[in-house]
Formats: structure tokens, C-alpha cells, sequence
């Protein structure tokens, strides 16, 4: 490069590298502008949020709705899906564990409703929701005290037996329905209130369809925006209490462990405790996903916990940015819905996946909402890479 | 003159050990890392460590803090065996120290690592801190507190929002410094604190140094640098090939022959020349 074309050239590097990081990366420009808004228009704008989100399956928006399926499983599906996310995303966003058997924890959980609830014994579906979590949480507890000694590598195996050795137990022991799986699994119960219509679109119009419309509340087989809801509200819930333990001394202990074990320990962090309660709370909102979906499925057998499963869930997690609770429910999202919207592809609609999850790999290889930490180190990293750009040129 | 600041700063409250390096020896296989060795620190004073590369003086940290167990001997603080206590529970006794490489929690920012260091002392379980109980609301504004004034101590406070691992060079050195004294400790022990430090930081960090101890904290000081070592510590103690070889005020240790051997002398003329410079 000559001397000539060098100062023209120093111009615009140095604007990018003032502007760079404000456009693209400084944090989330659109939440600092509803975080700005007045308390009262800060709340209404959430509230309608939420109710859109519990709209949703009634709206039947043409360009999300999926044509091939009923869109209220498929929201459901994705639902949990994101509660799954957000479970895993404390164990490895906060705490840094690979869990590559977290599928282990949604059967349990799945399994405990369907054993108690139909095979086995008829228990209420109310005592059958705690009891799941219960025993999710004792098998965090019971997989995490041995090898949560261990590190890196050699967690992800031992979890990732773990996930298998759920299956193949289930799939292997008559008493918890073996290969042939469990029917009849109790749904939650039903309470018969009021009628929903549906929207109906013709082009840009809506119109409410008064002849499809959905019970309030009914959980039955042709109608899933119910098992939506009860997820929903779920998430909600979870969201919360993440919040509550993010912004405290166990957050800060789990990202303290997951930076560097040794030093937080040495800070007077009981990492091993902290790594324990990581799993545990993981374990709990991944058996609650799991008891849901098997309430929602009504049958269970052990394909339906493929170690596929567990690398879909760290999938979205990774995908959506682990660490930050709004991108794993993106990654989630991407991870559920995608397969689902594209189902008209047929035999292509892998392949089509695939080729998404490589286009985010390439393009956000941080998540799609990454981690304020993530995004702040590389808006660092780009203005020394600018500036180094800059120094070389002189 | 000179007589009247030696006078004003008592050197230490002579007498109690705080902690007592018992007769230890720690082996790796055939390699004989700390070979009986024994001293104490007493409470109030800066105590410096120095000795050769490979000296054991890391390891000596390690075996006070819990990482390493003694092969044999025992290190007390305030009177108690440390035993097999964990690491964890070792900090909350009162020793926090500083790492020879910089070990802070990069990806969290310079308070969220104070913070940590102060909730070495905090009990806010999991219930706690979903229903955010007193509890929890007691500890995180006590801990906040102590954060903001350690890191004011160490003129951090402006830093406070950065991620760790964007600080400046110095600035990480102060943060590990601020989270372990955030810990509340009695014994601060410092790792090499002036490594990669130009003369300049070398005399803002052995200011700070005894700004430390007149906040009531008693200083164990690893460093290579001798006028760093000499100038700051109220007594050191040398250690080489395992072995501690001498124990005294600086001025017995400088003359001390097996020390000068240490050192094949070179480093001991160095420091006159260093010390005739500031």
C-alpha cells in the first residue's frame, strides 16, 4: 500500500472503530430504550407482550402459523423446548458444565408422571408435577455428587452416559413399561369455563372464526393452546426465579466457578456445593419440562429420549448464546421451530435445518443474544483490532 | 530526623505469631519441594519471602492456603492447626492471597469479582435469593459496601463496571489484590505483586503495601524484586532449594553470607545500586 492511499484509507477504519461498536454490539440498543421509557409505558409495553405470547395459538398469524401441523402443539413443543434451555443454560451458561445428557433429567421427569400417574399407581396429576421434580432433582443431586469432581471432558462423558443409561433402563425394565412404553399418562386436569374464537385471515383482514374456537380450560387431544398456556405460565415462573438467582451470591459464585474453578475456591467460593446446586437446579426445570411433556403426550416410550435430544438442547443454548437467558430462549426457539415451519420440506426439512444451524454457527458463533460479558469483550477486541489496523498503516 | 518516623511506626506488635509455618516439608515424588521448614508471621507485620527460582516460596503459599497438603509438619493461624480444612473454609478463616499469574474472573466485571471475595463471609442460600429474603438484602449491601471501599482503597472505583479482563495490566494486579482483601482477611498474602511493574508502580505498590498493614492486616510478601523486598518488609525470610537458609530484619538478612551465596551475590550488589537510585 502506498503512502498516498494510506491517509484516505485511516479515515474511515477510525470512524468504524468509533462507530463499530455502538451499532452492533453495544447492549442491545432496543432494551436500553425500553428500559428508558417511563415506569407506565415500560409496563403496558411488557403486559401486551405477555398477552400476545398467550394470543399466540388464537392468532394464527399466517407467516408463523405452521401449515402442516397444529401450530398450538408446535408452540407447545416449543415451549418446551425453551424451558429445557433455560434449565441447561444454568448448568452450562452460569456454572460452565457440559451436560451432554441432559435428556436424562427431561426422561425422569417424563417418566415419574407416566409411572406414578398410569402404569403403576393413579396418582393425582397435582402430586404427580412435585413428585417429578422431586425425583429430577434427587437424581441431579445423586449424578452430581460422584462426578462433579470431575472436569471438562470428562463430564461431558459421564453425563452423557447417564442421559443413555436412563434410556436404556427405561427401555429394558417391565416395571417402567419397556420398549413398548407407558399409555394413558393422566393429563392436567380440565376446567370448563368459556369459549376463545380463533382469528381467521383472509389476506390482511382478520376475522374471528366464532366456529373454531378453544376451551378455556381444556386439556384434550385435538386442542393443545392449553397445554401452551400452562407452559408458558411455567416459563414465567422460571424466568423469574433465574433472575432472582442470577443477581446474587449464587450467580456470582456459578460464574466465578465457571471463570476459573481454583481461584474461587481460594476466594472462598464452595465450588463443589455451588457446582451441585447448579446441576440440581437444572435438573428440577428439566424434569419439569419433561413431566409436562409427557402430560401433554399421553404416551411415552424411550424413543422419545434420544441422545439427539440431549445434543438439540446444548444446540440451543450454544445457538442462542449460553449465559444469556434471553438468547438460549431464542436458541430454543430456533432449535424447536424451525424443524416444525419447515415440515412441508419432507425429507428435506433436516437438511434445511442443518444448514441454518451452520449459518448461525458461521455468523454468531457467539449465540444470537450472547452475554453482555461476550458482547463487551468483543466490542473490546474491535477496537484493538482497529487500532492495530491503524498502527500498522503508519 | 530519621529517628522520628522509625519511632512513629512501631515495627509490628511484637510477639504473637498469626501464623506459624511448623517444621513442614511437602514432596512431589522424589523432589523434596519444602524441605522442615519453619517461621512465623506475626500479627501486624510485613513479612517478605524471597529466595531463587524454585526456591518453594509459591509452594509455601500453597500449603498455607490449603492447595497442598504438608508431607509433614503443620501450619497453624491464630492458634488453630490448619489441618485438612478446605481451601474455601481456610479463606474464611482469614488468609486470602494473590495469584503469581493473574487469576481474576475475566469475563465478570472488576466489582462482580470483589463481590466475590466478599461473599466469602455471606450464608445467602439458594431460598434466600429467590424470595429475597433479609437475609439476602442484608448481605448483598453489606457486601456492596465493602466492595466500593476496598476498590476506592485501591483507586479502583472508577473501574468498577469494567469486564476484569479489559483492565489495564496494573489495574488487574490492584483487582486481585481488592477481591482478596474483600474477604475480610487477617493475612493478606501477595504473589509476586510487582511482576512486570516499571519503578514507578514498584514505589506506588510498596506505599500500598504499608497502607495495607496500617488497615490492620499483616502482609506475607512474595517478590523477586530486593529493593521492593528490602524497602517494604518488616522482616524476611530466605528460602532456597527448599530450605529456609536465614531469617531477619532486612538489614541482617542483606549481610547474611549463605543469602549473598544464594544469590551469588550479584542480585545483593544489584539492590545497593537499586536502592542508591530511588
Amino acid at each position: 500500500m502506498t503512502q498516498g492511499k494510506a491517509s484516505p484509507d485511516t479515515e474511515p477504519s477510525a470512524a468504524r472503530s468509533a462507530w463499530g461498536p455502538r451499532l452492533g454490539w453495544d447492549r442491545g440498543a432496543l432494551a436500553r430504550r425500553i428500559t428508558a421509557l417511563p415506569v407506565p409505558a415500560k409496563w403496558t409495553l411488557i403486559g401486551a407482550f405477555v398477552v400476545f405470547l398467550y394470543a399466540l395459538p388464537l392468532l394464527e398469524i399466517p407467516i408463523l402459523s405452521t401449515p402442516d401441523t397444529d401450530f398450538g402443539a408446535v408452540l407447545f413443543t416449543v415451549a418446551s423446548y425453551v424451558l429445557v434451555a433455560l434449565g441447561l443454560n444454568v448448568v452450562l451458561g452460569y456454572a460452565g458444565l457440559l451436560d451432554l445428557g441432559y435428556v436424562g433429567f427431561y426422561a425422569i421427569g417424563a417418566y415419574t408422571v407416566a409411572v406414578f400417574g398410569s402404569l403403576q399407581a393413579q396418582l393425582s396429576w397435582w402430586l404427580l408435577i412435585p413428585m417429578a421434580v422431586v425425583f429430577t432433582t434427587i437424581s441431579g443431586v445423586l449424578l452430581g455428587a460422584p462426578t462433579l469432581r470431575v472436569r471438562g471432558d470428562y463430564l461431558a462423558i459421564v453425563t452423557l452416559g447417564f442421559g443413555e443409561i436412563i434410556r436404556l433402563t427405561a427401555l429394558n425394565t417391565d416395571w417402567l413399561g419397556a420398549a413398548k412404553g407407558i399409555t394413558g399418562v393422566p393429563r392436567p386436569p380440565s376446567v370448563e369455563l368459556f369459549e376463545i374464537p380463533h382469528l381467521q385471515w383472509e389476506g390482511a383482514t382478520a376475522v374471528i372464526d366464532l366456529d373454531d374456537t378453544t376451551t378455556f380450560l381444556v386439556f384434550g387431544v385435538a386442542d393443545q393452546a392449553p397445554y401452551y398456556w400452562l407452559a408458558l405460565t411455567v416459563i414465567f415462573i422460571v424466568l423469574g426465579a433465574d433472575r432472582m438467582l442470577r443477581l446474587s451470591r449464587v450467580g456470582r459464585a456459578w460464574e466465578a466457578t465457571r471463570e476459573d474453578e481454583d481461584a474461587a475456591e481460594l476466594m472462598g467460593v464452595p465450588t463443589f456445593r455451588f457446582k451441585l446446586l447448579a446441576f440440581a437446579s437444572g435438573a428440577f426445570i428439566g424434569g419439569l419440562s419433561g413431566a409436562l411433556f409427557a402430560s401433554r403426550q399421553g404416551f411415552i416410550n424411550p424413543e422419545s429420549f434420544q441422545l439427539l435430544l440431549s445434543i438439540l438442547f446444548v444446540a440451543a443454548v450454544v445457538v442462542g448464546g449460553a449465559g444469556n437467558r434471553w438468547g438460549v430462549i431464542m436458541g430454543a426457539i430456533v432449535v424447536a421451530y424451525l424443524p416444525e415451519r419447515f415440515r412441508g420440506f419432507e425429507e428435506w426439512r433436516l437438511l434445511v435445518f442443518g444448514m441454518a444451524l451452520l449459518i448461525l454457527a458461521n455468523f454468531r458463533p457467539q449465540g444470537l443474544i450472547p452475554p453482555r460479558r461476550t458482547r463487551r469483550a468483543q466490542a473490546v477486541d474491535e477496537q484493538l483490532e482497529a487500532l492495530e489496523e491503524g498502527t500498522d498503516r503508519v | 530526623m530519621s529517628e522520628i518516623p522509625v519511632a512513629e511506626q512501631p515495627r509490628a506488635r511484637e510477639g504473637a505469631a498469626l501464623l506459624s509455618v511448623d517444621d513442614v516439608s511437602i514432596q512431589f515424588g522424589g523432589l523434596k519441594a519444602l524441605d522442615r521448614v519453619s517461621f512465623d508471621v506475626r500479627e501486624g507485620e510485613i513479612l517478605g519471602l524471597i529466595g531463587p527460582n524454585g526456591a518453594g516460596k509459591t509452594t509455601c503459599f500453597n500449603v498455607m492456603t490449603g492447595v497442598y497438603q504438608p508431607t509433614s509438619g503443620e501450619v497453624r493461624f491464630a492458634g488453630q492447626p490448619l489441618g485438612r480444612r478446605k481451601r474455601f473454609a481456610i479463606t474464611r478463616l482469614g488468609i486470602a492471597r494473590t495469584f503469581q499469574n493473574i487469576r481474576l474472573f475475566g469475563n465478570m466485571t472488576a466489582l462482580e469479582n470483589v463481590l466475590v471475595g466478599a461473599d466469602a463471609h455471606h450464608r445467602t442460600n439458594v431460598v434466600d435469593a429467590l424470595f429475597r429474603s433479609p437475609r439476602h438484602r442484608r448481605e448483598e449491601r453489606e457486601g456492596e459496601q465493602t466492595a466500593r471501599d476496598v476498590m476506592r482503597f485501591l483507586g479502583l472505583e472508577r473501574k468498577a463496571d469494567e469486564l476484569a479482563r479489559n483492565l489495564s495490566y496494573g489495574d488487574q494486579r490492584r483487582l486481585e489484590i481488592a477481591r482478596a482483601m474483600a474477604t475480610k482477611p487477617k493475612l493478606l498474602c501477595l504473589d509476586e505483586p510487582a511482576a512486570g511493574f516499571n519503578p514507578a508502580e514498584k514505589a506506588q505498590l510498596m506505599d500500598l503495601i504499608r497502607r495495607i498493614r496500617d488497615r490492620g492486616l499483616t502482609v506475607l510478601l512474595i517478590e523477586h524484586d530486593m529493593s521492593l523486598v528490602m524497602g517494604v518488609s518488616d522482616r524476611v525470610a530466605v528460602l532456597e532449594f527448599g530450605r529456609k537458609i536465614a531469617e531477619g530484619s532486612p538489614a541482617e538478612v542483606r549481610n547474611d553470607p549463605a543469602v549473598i551465596a544464594a544469590y551469588l551475590g550479584t542480585e545483593v550488589d544489584d539492590l545497593d545500586d537499586e536502592e542508591a537510585n530511588l
